[in-house]
């Protein structure tokens, strides 16, 4: 079965979903996404859904669960790039998506991470 | 009206995983056949999407027949999801709205209900379900 | 082909100019208030109906079938003259009255050239026929037009009454006017969430100061709306809500849910900029 890739920049990963996936894939790719973040000790995790016409409730499901799992390993994650068609479906469908960070595009999604990390710093005075 | 739409009805295996992709290409196809906006188009293939998979994971497998309708000049395609499951037991609880609150059924019914202009919904426990939606044009 | 089609056919063959001329006459070509262009496009439009008859009448097609296929090129020409009448804006009597027309010059042709009386009649009968046929052609079409252009007016008309404005760098808003109806706060929701991604803004402020009433169905489709920009990843703000609607969304117990409100939407202009990090001074 094919693997959605996970790209590392730095401290972040980044993962471009472009097919219609099977849901095996997204639980793949869930799976694959935590086991990056321990490894990797990445901070943040960028997906980007530009290219993804429908996103239903096991897709939004898998996104909000991706979220869960990036925070408690003390990683962000924001998700690019919803089309509108998308949005007011969800929106219609009656998913939340609560606790999951979205941006317009990568470029401000990066933003969103770079402003979270210096959040999340621990300042040790002594 | 002069535009032909391929065929006026048809079923699909909805059995596994992959049936599920394929419904979901099969109404994206069928939509834009009919010229549905692409918001419509979205509801109706993200409303398949959820049924399929209710049809796979609860239903044992079944299939998914559509039709297109014409009435005077309204045009519009109905999905019907069948199965010869489990039935659903509690048909009220599982129109119940509770993606949250941890209520209802997990189903996504009332959220399909949602997308869609027409929602029928028949199960009979031991026997099966079928779950019928259209959209119109 | 019939004989009294054959006796048409052959007027028409015969005496085309002059029955052109007449037609023209007759349909008031001659009026001053007539544009020179005005008058060629109706000569062009009359002759063009006279060849593509003649041809048909050739094929031997049946003026009671006017659907058939030979009467395909008449109708299209009908059509075309119908849709252009339609888009400039006159009546469908207009439309049918020059194409009534036609029969005036074509009754004088048979009575001056058809000797039998009886033949005569049996002409004017087919060519009564046709030109009816013809004409009924004409305001079928030129009500299609007709629906066709209302649809659009009104398309646009829906567009117009709710812009998306840019207000600055990133900010967009949307100042809604008159009732909200379900139809209209969808296809606002659609504009704006394209303008979103668009112009890359983060934040939309709907302005509701023209909006009289808000009943349950309207805050949910607002609601809505404003969930879906935040799905999205920007911000909505609704200004101008007015005390009464503000009664009315409590007494209803819509909760706003986190909603941002601000009065005015130089308020919400205001916040935006402000959290953007602009410091607004005045020089002298």
């Amino acid at each position: 079965m094919y693997r959605i890739p996970i790209l590392q920049m730095g401290q972040t990963l980044l993962v471009t979903i472009q097919v219609d996936m099977e849901d095996q894939m997204a639980l793949a790719l869930q799976d694959d996404l935590a086991n990056k973040i321990s490894t990797s000790g990445a901070k943040g995790v960028l997906i980007d859904i530009s290219a993804l016409e429908i996103v239903d409730s096991f897709v939004g499901r898998m996104l909000a669960g991706i979220s869960g799992i990036s925070r408690i390993l003390d990683a962000t994650t924001v998700v690019v790039g919803m089309q509108p068609a998308v949005a007011i479906t969800l929106v219609e469908l009656g998913l939340s998506l609560q606790g999951v960070r979205t941006a317009l595009n990568v470029e401000r999604g990066m933003e969103l991470l770079a402003q979270s990390g210096k959040e999340s710093e621990l300042v040790v005075h002594r | 009206m002069s535009s032909t739409v391929e065929t006026l009805q048809g079923t699909l295996p909805v059995r596994t995983e992959e049936d599920i992709v394929a419904s979901r290409q099969k109404v994206r196809a069928l939509t834009q056949q009919l010229k549905f906006s692409l918001v419509d188009q979205t509801k109706m293939i993200t409303a398949a999407s959820e049924l399929s998979r209710n049809t796979v994971v609860h239903g044992g497998g079944g299939q998914m027949r559509w039709e297109v309708l014409e009435q005077g000049l309204k045009r519009g395609l109905r999905l019907h999801f069948e199965d010869t499951g489990p039935g659903i037991p509690d048909v009220q609880l599982a129109l119940t709205d509770g993606w949250t609150s941890g209520g209802g059924m997990g189903l996504g019914l009332p959220g399909s209900k949602r997308l869609v202009h027409e929602f029928d919904l028949q199960s009979t426990p031991g026997r099966g379900t079928q779950v019928s939606i259209t959209r119109w044009k | 082909m019939t004989q009294q089609s054959q006796a048409v056919l052959g007027l028409l063959a015969q005496h085309e100019e002059q029955i052109v001329s007449e037609w023209l006459q007759e349909a008031g070509a001659a009026s001053s208030r007539l544009t020179d262009a005005q008058r060629r496009t109706m000569q062009g439009e009359a002759t063009e109906i006279v060849r593509t008859a003649r041809a048909a009448l050739e094929a031997g097609a049946d003026p009671e079938d006017f659907r058939a296929a030979p009467w395909a090129p008449l109708r299209e020409v009908l059509e075309g003259l119908s849709r252009s009448r339609a888009a400039q804006g006159q009546s469908a009597g207009d439309t049918s009255v020059f194409v009534l027309a036609f029969k005036r010059p074509m009754f004088l042709a048979l009575q001056r050239n058809l000797a039998d009386p009886k033949a005569q009649l049996e002409g004017v009968w087919t060519l009564s026929l046709l030109v009816d046929r013809m004409a009924q052609w004409t305001v079928t079409t030129y009500q299609e037009t007709r629906e066709d252009i209302i649809q659009r007016q009104q398309q646009d008309l829906l567009e117009l009454s709710t812009p998306v404005i840019k207000l600055w760098e990133g900010v967009l808003a949307v100042p809604m006017i008159g009732t909200l109806d379900s139809s209209r706060t969808q296809m606002v929701m659609e504009t704006l969430l394209e303008k979103i991604v668009e112009t890359g803004s983060t934040l939309a402020i709907i302005d509701i100061t023209g909006v009289p009433t808000v009943d349950t169905l309207v805050a949910q489709h607002l609601l809505k709306t404003v969930s879906a920009i935040r799905l999205m990843g920007a911000e909505c703000v609704i200004s101008g809500i007015r005390p009464q609607i503000a009664q009315t969304i409590v007494h209803l117990g819509i909760d706003l849910e986190g909603i941002a409100s601000k009065a005015t939407l130089a308020d919400a202009l205001s916040l935006a900029l402000r959290q953007r990090g602009y410091v607004i001074t005045r020089t002298a």
